[in-house]
């Protein structure tokens, strides 16, 4: 348990405000259930997702440094950003304003021309939704905690890419016995196993769901989440854990069409961590908006007496 | 070579005679396949320092050919004709000609990370497709590819707003390639949403579509973004010895 992440700065990012609606929504419920406060960054902007690096890798950092700012100046020294996108751009920038001259030159420069403080490296520590429970709650909260157990419930974790890769940037990783790690992520597993969960064994809980051209390059994605789908199934899940709206939105999107498109139907259910230790809390499958996904899960809960 | 690269031999190079004798060993049939000897005499020796000059393509150099990227790629397990090591290669030797004939698939790297992860020389493999697919288009050797086209709509909301709204974005990049909003598996999702959410909520996800969301107090930040992207752009164009001026 650490007290310092008993309240944090909170950055949703921009899918939380659209697609990944019910992220948003269980986060902050998780967030309350749990005793946790969360504020949002004030006035925050889009981190550039996958996309902006593409133009240039700089103008992404400069985005993420101004979000750093805002934090640093609203005298948090934690960050906490549940969506894989925000959260990977946030520690690259800091790994970046450490390490690169380049990019911290063109970062101050653009902040002085946008008129704020330009960010310096080593002010505020960035954390994703997962650090956040398990840190500040951890297993052995969850257990004590847990009113509707999640037990008979097989779900495969799914972490997606930008959680653990490229490591460089995530330094607090891979340093032994309580870290994560970035080859074989765990965080995920462990506080759903607190919360009564059967996690099976899942292969490909770092391969990735094809997010980035999701639509410029659909028939790649599809088969790519076909794969993730149809082994997780393979493997015994009843439900996929997602832990990122992109990953979340792009399983559940490329369900429908691997339906439509190859005719290829799969029955797993997609549903967000928070969502599930909500339920596990006791919150109802409304409050952390289960009925907002795409992947029509209510029969499934119902049926193990969730929600 | 390794049984796996056997694809990177071109049908065409290879040879296969049903009869011949060669100084008395005979080597007719499929076990004794020849590949034909070829002269390259084309080379374009800029093409590694190009590709390093553009974002991304930084650490090329670096590269000793392990295949580490290769074998972790999300794409190449998709299509074995998608191989970061080959084209790493190709870009070292300034063998120009043969990466063309790729051209149209370079884009398609995922940005999944993977390679870079496994990479032991930290040439960022990752960065390298980004700075090939960028090179191939500057040198209008390809079209801008759909990826390509959604970066600049995604990126174009970002500079303008701060934020972004995904309506939008696919609004945007739907009639930007010239597909149909309609599409039969996009209607379904809907649709399926649709009956569910509460009317709060779709209100307030139609209202984001009218008002976009908006950083506040963002002009300055506009400006010097844009002044940015436009300073890169001259300076890309003229690492690749182009005119500065480009179409973009």
């Amino acid at each position: 348990m650490t007290a310092k992440y008993q309240k944090v700065a909170y950055y949703p990012g921009c899918a939380l405000e659209g697609t990944g609606h019910a992220y948003n929504r269980s986060t902050k419920e998780l967030g309350k259930a749990l005793g946790l406060d969360l504020v949002e960054l004030k006035n925050w902007n889009c981190c550039g997702a996958m996309e902006v690096k593409n133009i240039d890798p700089k103008l992404q950092t400069y985005l993420s440094a101004r979000n750093l700012a805002i934090a640093e100046n609203m005298g948090f020294d934690t960050v906490m950003a549940p969506c894989n996108g925000c959260y990977h751009n946030l520690k690259k920038a800091e790994h970046d304003l450490a390490h690169d001259a380049g990019s911290r030159e063109v970062a101050d420069r653009l902040s002085r021309k946008a008129g704020h403080k330009s960010y310096t490296a080593g002010q505020v520590t960035t954390i994703h939704a997962l650090d956040w429970i398990k840190e500040a709650i951890g297993e052995e909260g969850i257990r004590q905690r847990v009113r509707n157990s999640l037990k008979g419930l097989k779900i495969a974790n799914y972490y997606g890419c930008m959680y653990t890769r490229p490591r460089h940037i995530f330094p607090e990783k891979d340093q032994g016995p309580g870290s994560e790690s970035t080859s074989k992520p765990h965080f995920m597993d462990d506080l759903l196993a607190a919360a009564g969960a059967e996690c099976v064994e899942y292969p490909l809980k770092t391969a990735c769901c094809g997010g980035a051209h999701t639509l410029s390059d659909s028939d790649t994605s599809t088969k790519l989440v076909l794969n993730l789908l149809t082994t997780a199934e393979a493997c015994g899940a009843d439900v996929i854990a997602t832990e990122c709206p992109t990953c979340h939105s792009g399983l559940e999107m490329h369900q429908v069409r691997a339906e439509k498109v190859f005719g290829q139907k799969t029955r797993v259910k997609i549903l967000y961590f928070t969502q599930l230790l909500g339920m596990a809390l006791g919150l109802s499958a409304r409050r952390v908006g289960v009925h907002e996904n795409f992947s029509e899960a209510s029969d499934l809960l119902h049926a193990r007496g969730l929600g | 070579m390794p049984i796996h690269e056997k694809s990177l031999i071109r049908p065409e190079d290879l040879l296969t005679h049903e009869n011949l004798t060669l100084d008395g060993v005979d080597v007719s049939g499929h076990w004794s396949t020849f590949i034909q000897s070829r002269a390259v005499t084309d080379y374009n020796e800029a093409l590694q320092e190009e590709i390093a000059a553009l974002p991304g393509g930084e650490y090329i150099h670096r590269c000793w050919q392990c295949g580490s990227c290769t074998n972790s790629c999300t794409v190449n397990a998709v299509n074995p004709d998608f191989n970061p090591r080959y084209w790493i290669y190709l870009i070292r030797m300034g063998l120009e000609e043969e990466l063309l004939r790729d051209k149209d698939i370079v884009w398609q790297c995922v940005s999944c990370n993977k390679c870079t992860y496994a990479c032991p020389r930290d040439v960022n493999p990752e960065g390298v497709m980004k700075a090939t697919a960028h090179w191939l288009e500057l040198k209008g050797h390809v079209a801008k590819s759909p990826s390509m086209h959604f970066d600049e709509v995604f990126a174009g909301q970002v500079f303008a707003t701060g934020k972004i709204e995904e309506g939008r974005i696919m609004r945007q990049f739907f009639g930007r390639t010239g597909q149909p909003l309609l599409q039969d598996w996009l209607v379904a999702l809907v649709r399926g949403l649709v009956s569910r959410l509460p009317v709060g909520l779709l209100t307030k996800l139609g209202l984001a579509t009218v008002f976009r969301p908006r950083t506040a107090g963002w002009g300055k930040a506009r400006e010097a973004l844009a002044e940015y992207v436009v300073e890169r752009e001259a300076a890309n164009r003229r690492a690749l010895g182009l005119d500065e001026q480009g179409t973009h």
